[in-house]
């Protein structure tokens, strides 16, 4: 396994993290299941409009997300807002949505950006779902971080 | 034959006993055929890990394709003993007839079907349609998960020669059959992986010299079940001038589409000797100074 980073996750995303490494791996497929079942659904502005996301290719289902930034004076006060769409017959993506839903929405601009990119094999999950399905969330986590970044741009 | 599906389409097939129908499959848990001592195993095998949990056929049980069937470290299959605990602890005997059912039209399934038969176990058969035809029609999916009573399964030693290519099998095949079941893009090497599947990308983009290009969802329905003997003869005998008594080596990515189009093959048109190359496009288009054709 390479090794990780030393950046520190966002508490609440560190939070998440905890939880799952204490858990043992039946457990972390139950609580990934509660991440893939709480997944919020798309608001009315988005709603049958999946042009208007970002389809996510690295994960083996079909994913799309999208991410509003705030007004705000600087990065710090920006605040970020993520969306997703995955289908209920993917349950795994839809899983890796909901820990980046529940652990990064709401943060500042700043905060979102400062996420290692390495965050998503921080939570045990290798083994549980095998390295292979991880890819799915190091993927997403890659583009959000990318829309965070041009849309912060100015 | 009281244990097999009386259905027309699937009599017709050259080995229907590996086959059941949802409706034979409905039959028996309502008359509480599965599980226990001399009771049916019923397997799902899907590409999501969760899937099973989100709800599955009353009586399934959990098999990962990754997780249990393969090695941990190696790329290879588990040995005898680990396959052994995999059945054992599922409450599953050597003699237990086991039906496989999974998602995305039965791949995951198709594959442990084969891994299965890689170690013998002698009555395995598929859900034809999986997982999706079951949903389609209406039926039960609870979320109850059962606790089978763990039983001593034998260490069965693996016989990958029969029915398993390696790459120096391959090689040895060349200018005999060989069918690259993947999807056409794939097979002409303009797409270096298959859409959605990014991960499983190759250095080089092409097929094996000589492979025939049968997509592997050729040989399916719209509802995920098999086509008819018939159909799936016009295509593998007639369009693609196979014979039954060919020695057939089938492949993919990474073996999981290609066990589908092996049962097929095997099972459904009785080809005695074909062998999927689990090693597939990750393997070839990966290796060095391997032929291949564009």
């Amino acid at each position: 396994m390479s090794a990780v980073s030393d950046t520190p996750l966002p508490a609440s995303l560190a939070e998440i993290a905890d939880d799952f490494r204490s858990a043992s791996n039946d457990l972390k497929l139950q609580l990934l299941l509660e991440f893939s079942d709480e997944l919020p659904a798309l608001p009315e502005r988005y709603a049958g409009r999946l042009d208007q996301l970002e389809r996510v290719d690295e994960c083996q289902s079909p994913l799309f997300l999208t991410v509003e930034v705030d007004d705000g004076d600087s990065p710090e006060q920006r605040e970020v807002h993520l969306f997703f769409d995955a289908p209920a017959e993917a349950p795994t993506t839809r899983g890796f949505a909901g820990i980046l839903h529940e652990g990064l929405d709401g943060l500042s601009a700043a905060e979102v950006l400062a996420v290692p990119d390495d965050a998503p094999m921080r939570f045990g999950l290798a083994e549980a779902v095998s390295p292979l399905r991880l890819r799915g969330m190091v993927a997403m986590l890659g583009r959000i971080k990318r829309q965070v970044r041009a849309k912060t741009a100015t | 034959m009281g244990r097999m599906t009386a259905d027309p389409k699937i009599s017709e097939y050259a080995h229907p006993e590996r086959l059941v129908t949802t409706e034979w499959l409905a039959e028996q848990i309502e008359a509480g055929r599965l599980g226990g001592p001399d009771g049916i195993a019923l397997l799902e095998s899907d590409e999501d890990v969760l899937l099973y949990a989100t709800g599955h056929i009353p009586g399934a049980v959990k098999i990962d394709w990754h997780v249990d069937l393969n090695d941990p470290v190696a790329r290879d299959y588990v040995d005898g003993v680990g396959f052994a605990k995999v059945m054992g602890e599922r409450g599953i005997r050597r003699d237990t007839t086991v039906v496989l059912y999974g998602d995305k039209s039965n791949w995951w399934a198709a594959y442990a079907l084969w891994v299965f038969s890689l170690f013998g176990h002698d009555d395995v058969r598929l859900l034809d349609g999986g997982r999706a035809k079951w949903i389609a029609e209406g039926r039960e999916l609870t979320r109850d998960v059962p606790t089978p009573t763990p039983v001593d399964y034998p260490v069965a030693e693996r016989d990958d020669a029969p029915i398993r290519a390696f790459k120096d099998d391959v090689l040895a095949h060349l200018g005999k059959p060989l069918v690259d079941v993947r999807s056409p893009g794939e097979y002409s090497g303009e797409l270096l992986h298959m859409p959605d599947y990014p991960q499983e990308g190759a250095m080089r983009g092409g097929h094996i010299p000589g492979a025939k290009s049968v997509p592997w969802a050729r040989a399916a329905n719209e509802d995920g079940s098999f086509k008819s003997r018939a159909e799936l003869e016009a295509i593998y005998l007639t369009e693609q001038g196979l014979a039954p008594t060919d020695d057939v080596v089938a492949y993919c990515r990474i073996g999981e589409r290609s066990s589908h189009t092996w049962f097929v093959l095997t099972h459904l048109l009785g080809f005695p000797s074909v062998r999927n190359y689990d090693g597939s496009w990750t393997e070839w288009g990966n290796a060095v100074r391997v032929p291949i054709e564009k």
